[in-house]
């Protein structure tokens, strides 16, 4: 693995810190007051700072340390998280994440943003501590161990009591005076003298991490006197085989400061007890065995032979996992009966050791395993299944037609093997399914961007994070979701002072969420605003000359106007939302995809933009129709019901619409072939099937097909791969007989049906 | 004079009714014979529709019509030249193949000037071959037209 590869991983976890910080901070923001949400907040800009710091990324370290830095004084309950930090942390997240791009793909962050920034955060770890006692509990044995105080920042903790943390651990007094120079710790040759207690917990040896290596690198700094103490080690039958009980005493004599000292703890911090005090103490190191003379292994003196060249065996030894008689503890506990007297007495212990672990560590519930998967062998897999879900149709297809005696063996196995294709199928989708998470995050930040340049006080409330739906169509969702979400905040939320005077809060609500719906993700998009105003729109779709000034159009077909291309309300083009692309882009969009958008709006009460979109791009279940002797495929989602027109059924209307009479209600009738120029002339109703169909705003039409072959699932294919977009298709498909079916763009077709052309020379043919 | 391989064209030549074409081998994929393809609505009429390759969609383009001579009546005698440049595949509706052989890249002269029928920019020149004449079509101009007349 070379450098960039692990550079590459590196991002790649900035980018999961990242959306863990912004959710953090988000959590923080709507009154969480867990310690952990704060923990984990700093965790993971300090993450960022570790690996930035491997890789020489100085703007970004030096960001995160300062951001950390005022991080680690709400950690230590120094600093309130006040809605107004909140806020510039939010902002700093932003920042942070743009440095993390800019180190990634080239570019530089303007650095007035970073200063900016930094000096807000300067000023809130300079600002009034709290006390200690009348906040939340410390977090964490570590908020013992603050942060070291870089050379270019201040020391936010200097000012500050320590903590005392429940944990029972009695921090040592702290000399910050270190920090301002060597001078008050120089010994005679101008080395200084500190003296570090090591104790790592369990979970450093866990991942990988080596108390030896540390040592060792310790060691390079300068002289060092080690001691290993094992006052904690119990007796064997007590002792856990994964336990870390043995600590260090050491004592470094060098001519760096602490902060190098502190940084050779760097990474092993959270998983251990690291305190370093200036000077020497002496008296720990002269009486060793006075404090564990019944134990006569306490202390341990450690051979700094170890620290020179390490092989791995005696590295293994000098770790403190022992190893421990597994076999023994369990086995007595299991048979009491059997067991001596003493034995159950023992296995108590250990379940009331186990006990106590439990309420000393929290229990963290263990993450499902993941593996990180090149996407592109994911979609190999899922292409290759397509391929084996067509072979299985045409297999299936061609035993049906050469079947003479109905061999049931044959029959049956095809039968297993179209479920076994099916389940692989899916669970193949499922792979590619990820929860709509990311990028509901990063509407958050888009959110907040838009409110500072339009003054708008705007809350983004989501719901429905964790629904599933294909990559694809996250990854293609994202552009229109935040073209929506920029206009709504930019026409659609009024702004404060308007709010306050139409009687609403000043701050102005977002509502984005997701649900699956019938097979479909349905993705909303609410704000508590104005509404669309009616009355511009039309005005304005008059002034452009989309409608006729007569035109009698119902509320539901006013709002559908933004959709129509080059239709702007603003009057003004904002920087925001108006650069020519409008809501015309984000329904074609949307409909490349196979999704459908609509609006519903109420005045002074706000607009809701739905989207529905397919949970893949890769399969459909469908309905097989012929028309005009081409097969075709209508998506079964947009069909609500099949009837076979009666001829009392029909009505001519106008010179060349026919209506069909569903129960009470007359439905235009749309004659497939011929709007796809497949025939000149209408089918007659009365010989072919209708489709009631539902399309996004456009109400309900009665799509003519010659005749239904039956229900499938298919696999999507694209035409634009090869060819271009064909207007009224939405994609191909290939079917059981190794013939290319296309299939129905439902929204398309309805359009088309109200009078707008499917492809540009018949719209020119209608507008001239 | 040695000519050097980079001066030299692989052509593999066809014929459209009477007359004969070639285009790069090096674009060529297969050849295989004419199957009954889907038709695509709202296309111009030198696109036949689109056929299934192995799992993948392609679009056949009748090249004698796209050239400005009659469409092709596709029976089992006529084949498809599947072609791909860059990362797209399209195929060839021909008569026939006729031949497969190697020019220099300076025996091949310009289009003359005087057809308004045929649209020389997909006309990369003529070669002369004993006493025929075989005209080499430009295969990017082919595929750089079909998306925007499509479109």
């Amino acid at each position: 693995m070379d450098m960039n590869e692990i550079k590459e991983i590196f991002f790649q976890e900035c980018e999961e810190q990242l959306a863990e910080l912004e959710s953090g901070l988000l959590r923080l923001n709507d009154g969480d007051t867990d310690p952990e949400t704060v923990n984990a907040v700093f965790r993971a800009v300090h993450s960022i700072k570790g690996g930035a710091g491997a890789f020489g990324l100085d703007d970004l370290v030096s960001f995160a340390h300062v951001f950390e830095t005022t991080l680690d004084c709400v950690r230590s309950n120094k600093l309130e998280a006040s809605q107004d930090l909140l806020k510039v942390m939010l902002r700093s997240a932003d920042v942070l994440a743009d440095l993390t791009a800019a180190s990634r793909d080239g570019g530089t962050v303007e650095s007035s943003r970073t200063s900016g920034l930094v000096a807000e955060l300067e000023a809130y770890a300079k600002g009034q501590p709290l006390p200690s006692a009348s906040a939340a509990p410390a977090p964490a044995p570590a908020a013992a161990a603050p942060e070291p105080a870089q050379a270019e920042t201040p020391a936010p903790a200097a000012e500050a009591p320590e903590p005392t943390d429940d944990s029972g651990f009695q921090p040592v007094p702290f000399s910050f005076d270190a920090l301002d120079g060597d001078d008050d710790l120089a010994i005679e040759d101008g080395r200084s003298v500190f003296t570090v207690r090591f104790k790592p917990r369990s979970d450093l040896y866990a991942k990988g991490n080596e108390s030896v290596l540390i040592l060792r690198e310790l060691a390079k700094l300068g002289d060092l006197q080690v001691r290993c103490e094992a006052d904690d080690l119990p007796s064997i039958d007590m002792l856990d085989p994964e336990g870390a009980y043995f600590s260090w005493l050491i004592r470094v004599e060098t001519d760096q400061d602490e902060e190098a000292v502190r940084h050779v703890f760097e990474f092993v911090e959270w998983d251990s007890t690291v305190e370093i005090t200036a000077g020497a103490d002496e008296e720990a190191f002269a009486a060793p065995d006075a404090q564990g003379g019944d134990q006569p292994m306490a202390a341990v003196p450690f051979d700094l032979s170890l620290l020179e060249d390490v092989p791995a065996v005696s590295a293994e030894a000098a770790a403190p996992e022992a190893p421990a008689p597994a076999a023994a503890a369990p086995a007595a506990a299991g048979d009491e009966s059997m067991a001596p007297p003493n034995l159950p007495l023992a296995a108590k212990a250990i379940a009331a050791e186990a006990e106590k672990k439990e309420t000393v560590v929290p229990a963290v519930p263990a993450a499902p395993q993941t593996i990180r998967v090149d996407l592109d062998r994911v979609d190999r897999l899922i292409n290759l299944v397509g391929e084996l879900v067509i072979n299985q149709a045409m297999l299936a297809q061609s035993v049906v037609e050469n079947e003479s005696g109905g061999s049931s063996a044959v029959n049956l196995g095809l039968e297993e093997l179209q479920q076994l294709t099916r389940e692989i199928q899916d669970s193949v989708m499922a792979i590619r399914a990820q929860p709509v998470k990311p990028v509901f995050q990063r509407m958050g930040r888009i959110v907040r961007e838009i409110a500072d340049m339009t003054a708008k006080q705007v809350r983004l409330v989501t719901e429905g994070e964790n629904t599933e739906v294909d990559k694809t169509v996250i990854d293609k969702i994202a552009e229109p979701l935040t073209h929506m979400i920029r206009n709504a905040v930019d026409h659609g939320l009024e702004t404060p002072e308007k709010r306050t005077e139409a009687g609403k809060n000043a701050e102005g609500v977002l509502r984005l969420s997701a649900k699956h719906r019938s097979g479909r993700i349905v993705i909303e998009i609410a704000d508590d605003g104005a509404g669309i105003n009616r009355e511009r729109v039309k005005a304005k779709a008059i002034e452009n000359g989309l409608i006729t000034a007569d035109a009698n159009l119902s509320d539901e077909d006013i709002d559908n106007l933004i959709f129509h291309p080059g239709f702007s309300t603003a009057d003004k083009i904002s920087d925001i939302s108006g650069r020519g692309v409008g809501m015309d882009v984000v329904k074609r969009s949307i409909q490349a995809l196979g999704g459908r958008i609509s609006i519903t709006s109420k005045p002074g009460k706000g607009s809701v933009f739905t989207m529905s979109l397919p949970l893949t791009l890769a399969v459909l279940d469908g309905m097989v129709v012929t028309v005009a002797n081409q097969t075709l495929v209508v998506p079964l989602t947009a069909i609500v019901e099949t009837l076979q027109p009666e001829k009392s059924d029909i009505h001519s209307f106008g010179p060349s619409q026919r209506l069909i009479a569903i129960r009470d209600t007359f439905c235009p009738l749309v004659d497939v072939g011929n709007i796809l120029n497949f025939r000149s002339d209408l089918a007659n109703p009365v010989d072919g099937v209708a489709l009631l169909v539902e399309s996004e705003g456009g109400g309900q039409r009665a799509l003519m097909v010659d005749a239904i072959q039956g229900q499938r699932q298919v696999v999507i294919k694209s035409l634009e791969a090869n060819y271009t977009n064909v207007p009224g298709i939405a994609a191909a498909t290939i079917l059981g007989d190794g013939r290319v079916a296309l299939i129905l763009d439902v929204d398309a077709v309805v359009t088309a049906s109200r009078g707008q052309p499917l492809s540009p020379d018949m719209m020119l043919a209608a507008t001239g | 004079m040695r000519i050097s391989d980079n001066d030299m064209l692989e052509l593999i030549a066809f014929t459209l009714g009477d007359q004969e074409f070639c285009v790069e081998v090096i674009s060529v994929r297969e050849i295989r014979s004419w199957t009954p393809a889907t038709i695509l609505p709202h296309s111009p009429d030198h696109v036949r529709g689109v056929i299934n390759l192995r799992g993948v969609v392609m679009p056949i383009m009748d090249l004698s019509l796209r050239l400005g001579m009659a469409a092709s009546e596709p029976t089992q005698e006529h084949v498809i030249i599947v072609t791909r440049i860059g990362e797209q595949t399209i195929g060839l509706l021909v008569d026939s193949v006729s031949d497969i052989f190697t020019v220099a890249t300076d025996s091949i002269q310009p289009a003359p000037d005087v057809s308004r029928s045929v649209d020389r920019e997909l006309i990369r020149g003529m070669i002369p071959m004993d006493d025929r004449m075989i005209c080499f079509v430009e295969l990017h101009a082919l595929f750089e037209t079909l998306e925007s007349e499509a479109a």
